[in-house]
């Protein structure tokens, strides 16, 4: 009994699907524990969805082993749907249906499912009760199919880019619900292409890129693996020598050109360094521009590990 | 927007399979019933032509025009829904993501097929009653022992249109499944023994025509209802054509 309970919700080891041209998820590894959230980041075709997909059993990897609460999601699925929930990352809902009805219908297929109505109200969709799928916007898609994954009173959800296509206050709504579920014992697996998501909701956060994973751990130990570093931004002209730069710079600076004309110094940034910075673009006949100091957020960890924008 | 603690405690499982297949099918029999297309094409459609081919002798047919017409309007009826129907709403069903929501919950597999089957099966209900009733208005005057034989072919047809629908609308793009659909539902009306009886069509065309579904279900049909005695040929052929379809959909439907 232990046993099982000690066993990590999910567990990925060495998955590998390729599809005719490309390989979608290259080797992948990954460990949930039971009642934690884990935030998938990466930017779009990074492999998300084929991975979480595989883990839902909709997906038959090439290679690798997938365990979902101690099941296989492709031979047992049926053992392993009832305690699921499931948000794809689009669709999910006749293109006529009416949201509750909907919800009604996923609920019947449970066994203690919540209160259909609670929901609905509960996720800002009474005033469109009576309006078809297809002609809700966006976010109404995403607020029901979040409700469907959740209405069954799952051990364990599945959600696909979760806040895409939502307003601010929405997605403050849904950033409400996985706290909530956490709190309840609910382990989440969701993905995101929004830093500030996974660092605001998960214990674990596992940074992919081609199928691969390029980073992995909390969202701290990710962000202040250099607690020393600073960095500092600052738009210019493009094409400046970050070599000439990087010389006139303490030595432990690195500094990038991270897309045309944006720089990016990173390092211990203390005043000094500033003023460097600024007196060098000077002598180049240039001004500095939007110049900005911060602390290291997922977003620069990622841009360092891969060299690419997450939000693409 | 705060949750107390314990709203989502999980407490998983699988709901009761009776009400699991009444709210599937009553939801899938619903949404056909509030579709404007499919409403025009399973119910007004096959009523129009009963009525009209009824009062207007555009085609001659033998006294009471009604017998005659009514049960080919049936089997007009059943391929409209069974086929044309549940296989326009399976491709954009598909397209929208609803077979694997569905099938992402506890629902078994074949409750997935079950329910889709009884809903479909509902609207024939509802069509065959609505245009028996019209019928009847007009004087129509079925064989009463042909009575039983037609509640099994109309079983059958909808059951082998049905496995022909969901061949059609689960392998295919939800557009192109929308044209083909159609288009055959034309040539079926036309020229698959609906319209035009199989056995007025000369030689080997008629005996070809008597083999197709439509033109099985419609022969069958008249049979049961005008003379009461459909022979044996309509059964097999509708149960050929459900068993090879429904062979054939198990391997090609894509839920996606
Ligand atoms: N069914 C498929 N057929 C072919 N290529 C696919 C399929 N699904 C995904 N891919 C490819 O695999 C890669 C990863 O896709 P995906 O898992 O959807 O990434 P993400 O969810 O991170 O955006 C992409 O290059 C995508 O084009
Ligand atoms: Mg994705």
């Amino acid at each position: 009994m232990s046993s099982a309970a000690d066993r990590p919700a999910v567990e990925v080891r060495g998955l590998t699907k390729r599809y005719s041209g490309t390989t979608a998820v290259d080797g992948l590894d990954l460990s949930l524990p039971r009642g934690h959230v884990l935030a998938l980041l990466g930017p779009n075709g990074a492999g998300k969805t084929t991975t979480v997909e595989t883990c839902e059993g909709f997906v038959r990897p090439d290679a690798g082993t997938v365990s979902v609460l101690g099941l296989d999601p492709v031979t047992q699925s049926e053992k392993l749907r009832p305690r699921i929930g499931v948000m794809p990352q689009g669709g999910g809902a006749y293109p006529g249906v009416r949201a509750e009805e909907m919800l009604r219908l996923v609920a019947a297929c449970a066994a203690n499912p919540l209160d259909p109505a609670w929901l609905i109200e509960t996720l800002g969709l009474s005033g469109s009760a009576r309006t078809p799928y297809k002609r809700l916007s966006g976010g109404q898609q995403q607020r029901l199919s979040l409700a469907c994954a959740l209405i069954g009173r799952p051990e364990l959800v599945f959600l696909d880019e979760p806040t895409a296509g939502m307003d601010p206050q929405a997605r403050r709504l849904v950033w409400e619900l996985v706290r909530a579920l956490r709190t309840d014992g609910v382990t989440v697996l969701l993905t995101t292409h929004l830093m500030e998501e996974a660092e605001a909701l998960a214990d674990h956060v596992v940074i992919i890129d081609h199928g691969r994973v390029v980073a992995e751990g909390t969202p701290s130990e990710l962000t202040s693996e250099h607690p020393a570093e600073a960095q500092l931004r600052f738009r210019a002209r493009a094409g400046m020598s970050t070599e000439l730069l990087a010389a006139a710079l303490p030595e432990d600076c690195r500094v990038v050109e991270s897309s045309p004309g944006a720089y990016l110094v990173s390092g211990p940034v203390d005043p000094q360094v500033v003023s460097t910075v600024t007196a060098w673009c000077a002598q180049q006949g240039v001004l500095a521009e939007e110049l900005h100091v911060g602390r290291r957020s997922l977003e620069d960890v990622f841009l360092d590990l891969t060299g690419r924008e997450l939000r693409s | 927007m705060t949750f107390p603690a314990g709203t989502f405690t999980p407490s998983p499982g699988t709901g009761r399979l009776g009400r699991m297949l009444l709210t599937h099918a009553r939801t899938e029999a619903m949404l056909t019933l509030r579709n404007g297309e499919q409403v025009l094409l399973t119910l007004l459609i096959p009523l129009a032509l009963l009525v009209g081919l009824t009062l207007v002798p555009i085609v001659s047919l033998p006294d009471p025009r009604v017998d005659e017409v009514t049960p080919r309007i049936f089997a007009l009826a059943i391929m409209s829904s069974a086929f044309t129907g549940q296989a326009i709403a399976l491709g954009f069903d598909r397209r929208y993501g609803v077979l694997r929501r569905l099938a992402a919950t506890a629902l078994p597999r074949w409750l997935l097929v079950a329910g889709r089957v009884v809903g479909g099966l509902a609207v024939v209900v509802i069509q065959i009653v609505l245009l028996a009733v019209v019928a009847a208005i007009m004087g129509w005057s079925p064989d009463a022992v042909g009575l039983l034989w037609t509640v099994v072919l109309i079983l059958l047809g909808a059951l082998a249109f049905g496995a022909l629908g969901v061949l059609l609308g689960g392998a295919l793009k939800a557009e192109v499944v929308l044209a083909v659909a159609n288009i055959v539902w034309f040539i079926l009306l036309l020229a698959g023994g609906i319209m035009v009886p199989a056995s007025s069509m000369p030689g080997v065309l008629g005996d070809l025509v008597a083999l197709l579904p439509s033109g099985a279900l419609a022969e069958g049909l008249h049979g049961a209802l005008v003379s009461g005695a459909p022979g044996w040929q309509p059964f097999l052929v509708l149960v050929l054509w459900g068993a090879a379809a429904s062979a054939l959909a198990t391997r090609t439907t894509k839920l996606t």
